[in-house]
């Protein structure tokens, strides 16, 4: 019976129209019907995994801005004032406070470190904020700050992977990644989840911070770069004009219909659809990151100098990508690590990144787009009260530490949560990263209990078993 | 014409979809979970969560049990009603009685309406769920037995007992099987699904051509013997043990294990049984004379990441490694998901958390090592140099009839020869670290481990009373856990001293420190003056110089006390002892600080550029004027042997020793020197490596190593098949016990793997979890009875496969027709062959295939195709990386060769699915985006390959245009145009040679990676001939067709 049958069928039978038409009446007609229904352009149709689709409830927040600080930066010289720790410099540290405790570089029992900068009171709630940040202190009125942070892990790897993934394991799904599988993307011909890196390093967890673990990979972040090609093998090769491309791409769109109608396979439509896509990305993306056109008000506004790749230019693009409907945007942005030269560069990084981040917050006021997105600003962790070497660095410090928040919801002026005298140890208000990631899908109109991927037999979600949404921070 | 024109406007709609395509596999799960509600998967957890703390096993409130059947079935429930059952009405809240779950929160809307349709749809609870019958009867725990073959009406497509099981579903379901597909869509199918490749023109001729009966399986037998089946299949095991070229984590530096890549390949090539494939991976290196081969294998387990960043704990990461080889075992060879239990008990499967544990401790035995390697040219070598030592050592002794004598005279007289030394006992001054952890080990000897600073000074502080010290030696040793075992840290195992200091202070006054000068160095090894290697450049510019120990005491950054004594002798314990001018000591003890200078590393401690001794001893002695003993320390340690109790290998390395230091034989032992300088270099691979004494395993509360609970002995889930009487439980006993042909999963696991490959989706769609969670299979019978062959037919995959693409199944045409597609969209039940993108990399080797470009070399390093630079600089990297492209042929390697960065993974096969290594992963995804567009219009080896095969198109492809295109598309293809696609292309060439021809474009820019180098044209062909047949064969390596198995 093992003999070829059939051998050689001849070509391709032409399909019916009917068959076509009811072909499409399972699969894609669906969805055409649903575009036909859909006055925006794309209707709720499931099938499509980047569609937009409705939370558990109403959103607060539709987008997010996540400025990432990576490497972790020093809450006792930014915005957690202890004048306490100041009196006990060069002191050693109770020693009740350090059982159990595990340092990653120090022995914990070093001596204290005062505060290096000072600090002043800003805004109607007279929130205390370092003169590091100058642009920051203007704007306190309109973020909430949380001086009680806490994390798990006192290594930047694992505790970036807690930051971005709710876990210390690798392979899980990022927030990003969460939030685009939750609501869909309203970007037409951009990615919904676009990821930068600025700092003098990469991020510790490398691109795990945007992946998509075991979701699919459509909700992964992409890359974007803030000078050249923002996307990678953007442009036509060489000797390419537009012409040739259209040429190119019309050819290409022609043979896979052909094989649509003699295979019937759907997928072949998703191809088509696709290489549409990337053409529209080649114009919009190019566009996207051209800041030139932006007036000089706002440029000055963010410190941002067209051509000249830096933080203040980013933070300028996640303005225009979430525009353009992009749903999250994260900056990496990893240079805190002061385990020496706390002050000179502590300076150096705030100089590069305050105005700019302040000047987010404004221009989404302005322009009314930030009560619906949301901006979050922070590290891993914190930094220890104790010294690192001589009298100038910090070790990472998991206990406490703080971050702010703007728009898409966030209780505007407020600041929430206390540390105990020395800045160790977190008294009131605690905020875990769980808790935070709970908060975010609250703003992003999810039950976080309730958003959940099955894999593996169980249904993860992003706050793994823990988080509480914290009430306090949100309007 | 009208039909025509409505499907394109059709299409066309889809063109402003907007957002991204759609994903149609996507829907698997959707459409799966539309189905009727399933007790095991869906109801019986909520019952578990919501109602178990007082219905079930423990308590019975109210008498009632959640956890039987007989209790719940016709009394609070009554099936096909929700509305009259009980159940539902506390759970929903309607009537006066409490709502249940009493005292708690109520049950969430969907769970309520998921209870309200099992009920409705008639509250199937199947005997075999665990609530209604001991745990172990979930089919999937339950060891395969050949099932009966299922009768089937049309009994004349039956090719083999997979379609039995295949047709009788269909039959069941009203579908009936599709045609076969022709000659040569099916060997472009098997060759893609065998080799991961195109069948060549000359392959697709002599196949269509061949009137023999067994044409089709000549082919199989073919694909099956060709050394590119090892790749194609390798790759898909790579994934589930998580395989790739760096440590993962911050650093993510480089890592040397592509041996094991090879092992694995050249193991599938030469089908080595699956019990035995997997035994060697899991405890090779416990084998009795381990091989090579054995103990590259059981690299394995360690493809898990390394984290080196500066500050951690190396047992936290060591511990978080073990959990990861957990997970592997769990998802790549059982096929159950394990690791929920590392923090409780499983809660649907009936593995407990100890017993996790007694698991992990089976694992949690072993050195992380790292072993040198050697290609088979290299054994050969390195045998033959042995031998020739071998041989001019015999010509010595028989030359010296009396040698055992005079080297008795030498034993005597060196073997009392050393004063005492005491072993100080310090303590790390943490600051001084650099961030690397000094570990202390039992014998005061110091293990370097962690982040791997490229200059530091470490100051270990020491108080002692001894009086009169008069000098301090410091040892380097061996240790299984440094690089080829050390005594240093480098890549080869080695380490550079570059100052030696000690401090000393009286007990009363710390702070007093003066510095001991030293009279002299000596050392047991003393190497030539030599250059730094370039790894360790500074970017200081300063000449950097390795050499004798009197280097670590000259008060210069610039030199240094090298130990590197050539290839194959540099991994041996080192000694070196430094005398102090003048005794000293204190009233009332001394402290002593002895500070280690390491600053012959290179410029960039995120890569692999330290040069730090691995573990380190210091000791003191009071004897007069001490110095270094010359005798190495393993020949020192013969001496201590009693004679009579030597093996002859200690007696050869003795010799080997000791003709060293007699003068008449200066030319033999010159003669061997210069043998040993022939050593090949060899490469390295990680591996397992038992310990000699167990470590203690301990149940971990919630999975943290900080809280150890009681201790627990490795040992197998009660729920699973048992290990021999009798057996010692160790690594290779679990190794035995995983491929059992008791194991109920193992082989499920594999088959079911082969056949997601082959179709798309696995018999039980959830490849990675055939636990009570999993779903359900789509033909139960068929993977008992493909898991049965494999286990009875000597475990050969190669069986399976012959089994699998030999069957109607596998041979029927993948096109739809309206009765298919409605009855099944996503082609579960198998009434017409596959169809479906390739993954990642066969997306990039169908194009280097078929433009020629493809170098089909086999094995070797991993190589570095082009990519973009600025990925391997911060901060789109965290630190810098390595990216040297290959100019070279290995450029055109297949893409499993391609080196896997985990943190930045290769841009092309991230954006076609391919996973980066973080973590097993037996099931990838498949998506379909605009940036995969992206990548093969624009990327530069698709553009490479697109200029390659235009070129060799007018170099072979006939006389004119239509004799060229036909070339070029079956190059692709596999098949011949049609006279539409003819049509459009050819007229997509015309338009676009035009504008070349005219000037509009300029063709050197499309048609050549060099518009200034010079170019040989094919013979009669012009500029613009090249550039347009390049947008014609770019256009070719973009379709659909091309990445799709049809």
């Amino acid at each position: 019976m093992k003999r070829m049958k059939n051998s050689i069928p001849t070509g391709s039978d032409a399909l019916s129209r009917r068959w076509f038409i009811e072909q499409c009446g399972v699969g894609m007609g669906a969805l055409a019907l649903n575009h036909l229904l859909s006055s925006s352009g794309y209707g709720a149709t499931q099938e499509n995994p980047l569609a937009p689709k409705k939370p558990h409830f109403a959103p607060k927040a539709k987008n997010v801005i996540f400025l990432f600080m990576g490497g972790a930066p020093s809450h006792l010289e930014m915005f957690d004032n202890k004048p306490q720790l100041a009196k006990f410099d060069g002191t050693l540290p109770p020693p009740e406070l350090l059982k159990g405790y595990r340092a990653a570089f120090i022995n914990p029992n070093s001596k204290l470190l005062g505060p290096k900068f000072k600090f002043a009171r800003y805004g109607q709630s007279g929130v205390e904020i370092s003169e590091l940040l100058p642009h920051t202190s203007a704007i306190v009125d309109d973020i909430a700050i949380v001086k009680s942070m806490v994390t798990d892990a006192f290594n930047h790897a694992p505790a970036q992977l807690m930051m971005h993934t709710g876990s210390m394991i690798f392979g899980r799904p990022s927030i990003g990644s969460w939030a685009t599988y939750g609501l869909g993307s309203e970007a037409e011909d951009l990615p919904a989840f676009v990821v930068f890196s600025t700092g003098r390093k990469g991020p510790s967890n490398g691109n795990s911070g945007w992946g998509s673990g075991f979701l699919p990979t459509v909700y992964q972040g992409v890359q974007f770069r803030n000078v050249g090609d923002p996307v990678l093998y953007l442009s036509n090769p060489r000797g390419v004009d537009e012409t040739l491309q259209r040429d190119s791409l019309d050819t290409i769109s022609k043979l896979n219909r052909m094989r649509l109608d003699t295979v019937g396979d759907p997928e072949i439509s998703t191809r088509i659809n696709s290489f549409e896509m990337a053409f529209k990305m080649q114009k919009s993306a190019p566009e996207l990151i051209d800041i030139s056109n932006e007036p000089k008000h706002i440029l000055e506004l963010y410190g941002a100098e067209p051509g000249k790749p830096s933080f203040a230019n980013t933070v300028l693009m996640a303005r225009r990508l979430v525009e353009r409907g992009v749903r999250f945007v994260q900056i990496h942005h990893e240079v805190w690590d002061q385990h020496g030269n706390l002050v000179r560069d502590l300076k150096l990084n705030c100089q590069e990144t305050d105005q700019a981040c302040a000047a987010l917050v404004r221009d989404l006021k302005q322009r009314g787009m930030l009560k619906d997105t949301l901006v979050i600003w922070g590290g891993e962790f914190g930094r220890t009260p104790m010294v690192q070497g001589g009298s100038d660095g910090r070790d990472h410090h998991p206990n406490a530490f703080t971050m702010w928040l703007a728009g898409g919801g966030i209780k505007p002026g407020l600041v929430m949560g206390e540390t105990d005298e020395l800045g160790f140890n977190v008294v009131s208000d605690r905020v875990h990263v769980h808790d935070l990631h709970a908060t975010i899908m609250h703003l992003l109109g999810f039950d976080h209990e309730k958003l959940t991927y099955r894999f593996q037999g169980r249904d993860f979600r992003l706050t793994d078993v823990h988080g509480l949404v914290v009430d306090k921070l949100m309007a | 014409m009208e039909q025509r024109k409505i499907s394109l406007v059709i299409v066309v709609l889809f063109l402003f979809m907007g957002a991204y395509p759609l994903t149609m596999r996507s829907l698997v799960e959707a459409r799966f979970q539309n189905e009727k509600v399933d007790f095991t998967r869906d109801i019986e957890p909520i019952f578990k969560t919501s109602c178990s703390g007082c219905h079930g096993a423990k308590r019975q409130m109210a008498g009632l049990r959640l956890d039987d059947k007989s209790a719940v079935i016709g009394k609070v429930v009554t099936p096909g009603k929700a509305s009259d059952s009980s159940l539902y009405q506390r759970i929903a809240g309607i009537g006066d009685a409490a709502r249940m779950p009493m005292g708690g929160e109520a049950l969430s809307a969907d769970k309520i309406d998921i209870i309200k349709r099992w009920i409705d749809e008639g509250a199937q609870w199947p005997d075999k769920a665990a609530s209604s019958r001991p745990v172990e009867q979930h089919w999937a725990f339950i060891a395969p037995e050949s099932p009966r073959l299922p009768g089937i009406k049309n009994s004349a497509w039956i090719n083999n007992p997979v379609d039995n099981f295949v047709l009788a579903r269909l039959e069941q379901e009203g579908l009936s099987p599709s045609p076969e597909a022709n000659r040569a869509t099916i060997l472009r199918r098997l060759s893609l699904d065998l080799t991961g490749l195109p069948p060549t023109s000359d392959e697709l001729d002599s196949f269509i051509k061949d009137s023999d009966p067994r044409a089709y399986e000549k082919q199989v037998d073919r694909l099956l013997a060709s050394p590119h089946y090892g790749e194609r299949w390798g790759r898909h095991w790579l994934d589930a043990t998580r395989y790739a070229d760096s440590d993962g984590y911050e650093k993510d530096k480089l890592r040397w294990v592509w041996f094991y890549r090879d092992w694995v390949i050249n193991a599938l090539n030469q089908d080595k049984p699956y019990d035995q494939f997997i035994i060697e991976q899991v405890a090779g290196d416990l084998l009795p004379n381990a091989t090579q081969d054995q103990l590259v294998a059981t690299g394995f387990l360690r493809n898990s990441m390394i984290n080196e960043e500066g500050g951690i704990d190396p047992e936290q990461f060591r511990m978080e490694a073990m959990f990861d080889r957990m997970d592997a075992i769990g998802k790549s060879v059982l096929g159950i998901t394990i690791q929920c239990a590392q923090c409780h008990n499983h809660k649907f499967d009936p593995l407990k958390q100890e017993e996790y544990y007694r698991i992990f401790a089976f694992l949690n035995n072993s050195h992380e090592s790292n072993i040198a390697t050697y290609t088979p040219a290299e054994q050969m070598k390195r045998a033959n140099i042995f031998s020739e030592v071998r041989e001019i050592e015999a010509m010595m002794k028989e030359r010296m009839p009396a040698w055992l004598d005079r080297m008795t005279e030498w034993e005597e007289k060196v073997k009392k020869d050393q004063p005492n030394w005491t072993v100080a006992r310090p303590t790390v001054n943490d600051i001084s670290t650099g961030g690397q952890r000094y570990l202390p080990m039992d014998d005061g000897s110091f293990l370097a481990q962690g982040y791997a600073p490229t200059k530091h000074t470490v100051r270990l502080e020491w108080e002692t009373d001894l009086k009169q010290i008069t000098g301090f030696r410091l040892e380097l040793l061996n240790d299984p856990n440094l690089p080829l075992g050390g005594p240093g840290r480098s890549i080869l195992g080695t380490g550079a001293l570059t100052e030696f200091d000690v401090e000393v202070a009286p007990k009363s006054d710390p702070k007093k420190l003066t510095k001991i000068k030293f009279r002299r160095a000596t050392a047991d090894f003393n190497q030539p003056v030599r250059d730094l290697e370039s790894i360790f450049d500074d970017k200081s510019k300063r000449k950097r110089i390795t050499g004798p120990v009197e280097f670590a005491i000259d008060g210069k950054d610039e030199t240094a006390w090298g130990i590197d004594a050539g290839a194959g002798l540099r991994n041996v314990p080192r000694k070196a002892v430094f005398t102090a001018e003048q005794p000293f000591s204190h009233d009332g003890g001394s402290i002593v600080h002895f500070l280690i200078k390491q600053n012959h590393g290179g410029w960039n401690s995120d890569d692999n550029q330290n040069n730090n001794l691995g573990r380190i001893r210091v000791s003191v002695t009071t004897a007069n004027d001490p110095s270094a003993d010359p005798l190495p320390a393993g020949v020192r340690e013969i001496l201590d042997t009693p004679r009579e109790r030597r093996t002859e290998a200690q007696v050869r390395t003795l010799f080997s020793y000791w003709r060293t230091t007699v003068p008449e034989w200066k030319t033999e032992n010159d003669r061997i020197a210069e043998l040993w300088k022939q050593h090949p270099e060899g490469s390295s691979q990680l591996v397992l490596n038992e310990r000699g004494h167990m470590r203690e395993t301990h149940l971990l509360k919630r999975g943290d190593f900080l809280r150890p609970d009681k201790t627990v002995e490795p040992g197998v889930p009660e729920f699973l098949h048992q290990l021999p009487a009798g057996a010692r439980p160790d690594r290779l006993a679990f190794a035995r016990w995983l491929v059992d042909r008791k194991s109920p999963t193992t082989a499920r696991s594999m088959v079911n793997r082969i056949w997601q490959s082959y179709f798309g989706t696995g018999i039980v769609a959830t490849s990675e979890d055939l636990g009570r969670q999993s779903d359900k299979p789509s033909h139960p019978e068929l993977l008992d009875w493909l898991a049965v062959e494999l286990m009875e037919r000597g475990w050969s995959l190669k069986h399976i496969h012959r089994l699998i693409v030999t069957s109607s199944t596998y041979r029927q045409s993948s096109k739809l027709t309206p009765d298919k597609f409605s009855k099944d969209p996503y082609n579960r039940l198998l009434a017409r062959g596959p169809r479906f993108r390739v993954e990642g990399e066969i997306v990039r080797d169908i194009a280097l295939a078929a433009s020629g470009l493809l170098n089909p070399r086999i094995g070797g390093p991993s190589v570095f195709p082009p990519s973009p630079d600025f990925l391997y600089q911060p901060p789109a990297s965290y630190g810098p990386k390595v990216w040297d492209e290959e100019k070279g042929d290995n450029r055109y390697r297949r893409a499993i060769y391609t080196f896997r960065y985990r943190s930045v993974p290769y841009p092309m096969l991230q954006t076609f699915d391919a996973p980066n290594g973080d973590i097993s992963c037996v099931r990838r995804a498949r998506s379909n985006t605009p940036l995969q567009a992206l990548m093969t219009l624009n990327e530069t080896l698709f553009v490479e390959s697109a200029r390659a095969l235009a070129l060799k198109t007018l170099k072979e492809g006939g006389p004119n245009d239509a004799n060229r295109l036909s070339f070029a598309f079956r190059r692709v293809l596999s098949r011949l145009p049609s006279q539409a696609e003819q049509i459009e292309l050819l007229s997509l060439l015309n338009r676009q040679r035009g504008r070349f021809v005219n000037g509009e474009l300029n063709p050197w820019n499309l048609a050549t990676s060099d518009p200034d180098k010079p170019f040989a044209l094919p013979k009669g062909s012009r500029m613009e001939d090249v550039a347009a047949w390049t947008v014609v064969s770019r256009v070719l390596l973009n379709l659909d067709e091309t990445i799709t198995k049809e």
